[in-house]
């Protein structure tokens, strides 16, 4: 054996696997609500912070803040060099082929509607079709219609199953050579299916057509590599994975960006201004018109550090779990019904009990100190789907744990008590 | 527990579980459609005229314990009366909801069980489940629109 191979392996820090360890980085979990202690169940909505993320963007304001790529200043250098940063850390965290090829936009939503108005504008014209599923949320429907609107094109809902997966050969018969853009969410936020990306990304390119991914849910949960994907558009928010809120990111293929007209005008996005002609600047400043939110990038960087240092095996176990414990407890209560029981979910139960109305069941949880959402979720086709107007759903995220579950079942029997 | 009491009282409760005039009023002269998009209900107020009064008047839709008994005890209340008592007691109701400070034992006898409702002035994002109904009512009897949104 020689001298080298008994030197330490290369500094790459251990991965955290024990999971309930990661609760006590939270501190808005550690408070009373109504008297009891919070039980938050409602990450699917938005997340809690982890201190790492208050801490660096709490430094950022109270040291570093100026405005970005403007002066040659010192406090501009480090706040470009944070802001710059994070935008690395992130085109790392996802294995985008380059930097550039990550926008910072305010969120999934300002995300699609970017990719919706700039590639629509770009390659939808009448009889044109844009493929979207049933399952997916507001946000991945309605820049669509708008831009099918502006430009003739037209909006097709691939269909789902009683059990809240894509019909899959539903799908493939919506794919025609009309099919310019498919647009897909990567996880239900109504239902918690993950969906079979690989597989429907390779088929829609074979068809001729652009993919578009919205993974506002999987930013939590999965483990995300756009070229391992060979998606052509992939949408993250901040605030669903542990970071601010007003911050995202839209992931493109830098020859479509490239491509793509400018979604806003503005300082930042520009090269050279006269009267005559405008010149853009380079990518991925094109897209990012106005004064970005840098505290909030510097934000969403640091959920990304706080994300690279967990085993996600470990995370997906753990979550695992709590979903299958969650889901057997709750079927032991009356008149419980799980809305989406796909094979293959993430940690998101959504669910009616008899007869009472989701909001009376988030009221009487609360008064318990658990929160849940409740409501269509902006995701009304699925709730139509199902035949219902609401569901109650509880989410679970890295922080929680049984506990959790046992105070939810516990406020779902004082509901049943007051509503039999 | 008993804070929550005060918000589903045992009037509110009877109310759910048994909604007074509930389904369609086939000759209803005034149909509105209410929204509230918070949740995705849906609920549609018919009301027959006679006159200056509230003939008949009937609901249906799906919606929470707040929101089918706000609907419930306010056709009990308004069927038979006066346009003008009607739109009154809107003021009334729209006042012990909403308003920043609500004498209730001043109103108590005008409320009558219509008082039941004042404990979700306690539960703020409940609020537009209970005046749901009272907007589509004030909707039919004044308004120019066939569907109004709690937003």
């Amino acid at each position: 054996m020689s001298a080298l191979e008994l030197q330490p392996k290369a500094a790459r820090p251990e991965l955290v696997t024990d999971i309930r360890s990661l609760r006590a980085d939270f501190p808005a979990l550690h408070q009373e609500v109504h008297g009891k202690p919070l039980v938050y169940l409602d990450s699917a909505a938005s997340s809690q912070r982890p201190q790492a993320v208050i801490d660096a963007m709490v430094h950022h304001e109270q040291h570093d803040h100026a405005n970005v790529h403007r002066g040659v200043h010192q406090l501009s250098h480090r706040s470009t060099a944070a802001y710059e940063g994070a935008r690395g850390k992130i085109s790392a965290y996802i294995n985008a082929a380059d930097s550039a090829e990550i926008i910072f936009t305010r969120g999934v939503t300002e995300s699609i509607n970017l990719v919706a108005a700039s590639l629509g504008q770009m390659c939808l014209g009448p009889g044109d079709e844009v493929l979207v599923t049933r399952m997916e949320h507001h946000s991945n429907i309605v820049p669509w219609q708008l831009i099918c609107q502006r430009t003739g094109a037209r909006v097709i809902p691939a269909p789902i199953t009683e059990t809240g997966e894509l019909d899959r050969d539903g799908f493939t018969a919506c794919l025609n050579n009309h099919t310019k853009i498919v647009a897909l969410g990567h996880i239900s936020n109504a239902l918690g299916t993950i969906n079979p990306l690989q597989d429907l990304i390779a088929e829609a390119h074979e068809t001729g057509a652009l993919v578009s991914i919205d993974g506002a849910q999987a930013g939590p949960h999965l483990r995300i590599d756009v070229q391992a994907l060979d998606c052509d558009f992939y949408s993250l928010s901040g605030h669903k994975m542990y970071g601010p809120t007003g911050i995202g990111i839209l992931y493109g293929k830098h020859a479509l960006l490239e491509a793509m007209p400018p979604y806003q005008g503005g300082g930042e996005m520009i090269l050279t201004v006269s009267f005559e002609e405008t010149t853009y600047n380079a990518l991925p400043h094109k897209f990012e018109a106005g004064t970005p939110n840098i505290t909030g990038a510097i934000g969403l960087g640091a959920a990304i550090d706080y994300l690279n240092a967990i085993d996600f095996d470990a995370l997906a176990a753990h979550e695992q779990d709590l979903l299958e414990y969650a889901t057997s407890e709750l079927l032991q209560l009356p008149g419980a019904r799980v809305i989406g029981t796909a094979d293959h979910k993430a940690s998101v139960l959504s669910f009616l009990l008899g007869k009472i109305h989701a909001h009376d069941l988030g009221t009487v949880v609360d008064r318990e100190g658990v929160a849940i959402r409740t409501g269509h979720h902006c995701a009304m086709p699925v709730m139509d789907f199902f035949g219902v107007s609401a569901t109650a759903r509880a989410s679970f995220a890295l922080y929680n744990n049984r506990d959790d579950v046992d105070r939810l079942m516990h406020g779902l029997r004082q509901a049943l008590e007051m509503f039999s | 527990m008993n804070e929550l009491q005060d918000l589903y009282r045992e009037v509110i409760l009877d109310h759910n579980r048994r909604p007074r005039n509930f389904g369609e009023l086939k000759d209803a002269d005034r149909i509105v459609e209410g929204v509230n998009p918070l949740c995705g209900d849906r609920m549609t107020l018919y009301v027959k005229l006679n006159g200056d009064t509230v003939q008949d008047i009937r609901f249906k839709g799906t919606g929470c314990a707040i929101s089918v008994a706000s609907s419930s005890l306010m056709t009990e209340r308004v069927k038979g009366a006066s346009l003008q008592d009607t739109l009154a007691l809107f003021e009334k109701v729209h006042d012990m909801l909403t308003a920043e400070e609500f004498d209730e034992s001043a109103n108590i006898e005008e409320l009558d069980k219509l008082a039941a409702l004042s404990g979700v002035r306690a539960y703020p994002t409940r609020v537009k489940c209970a005046t749901l109904a009272w907007h589509a009512l004030k909707n039919a009897l004044t308004g120019t629109h066939d569907e109004i949104s709690t937003e």
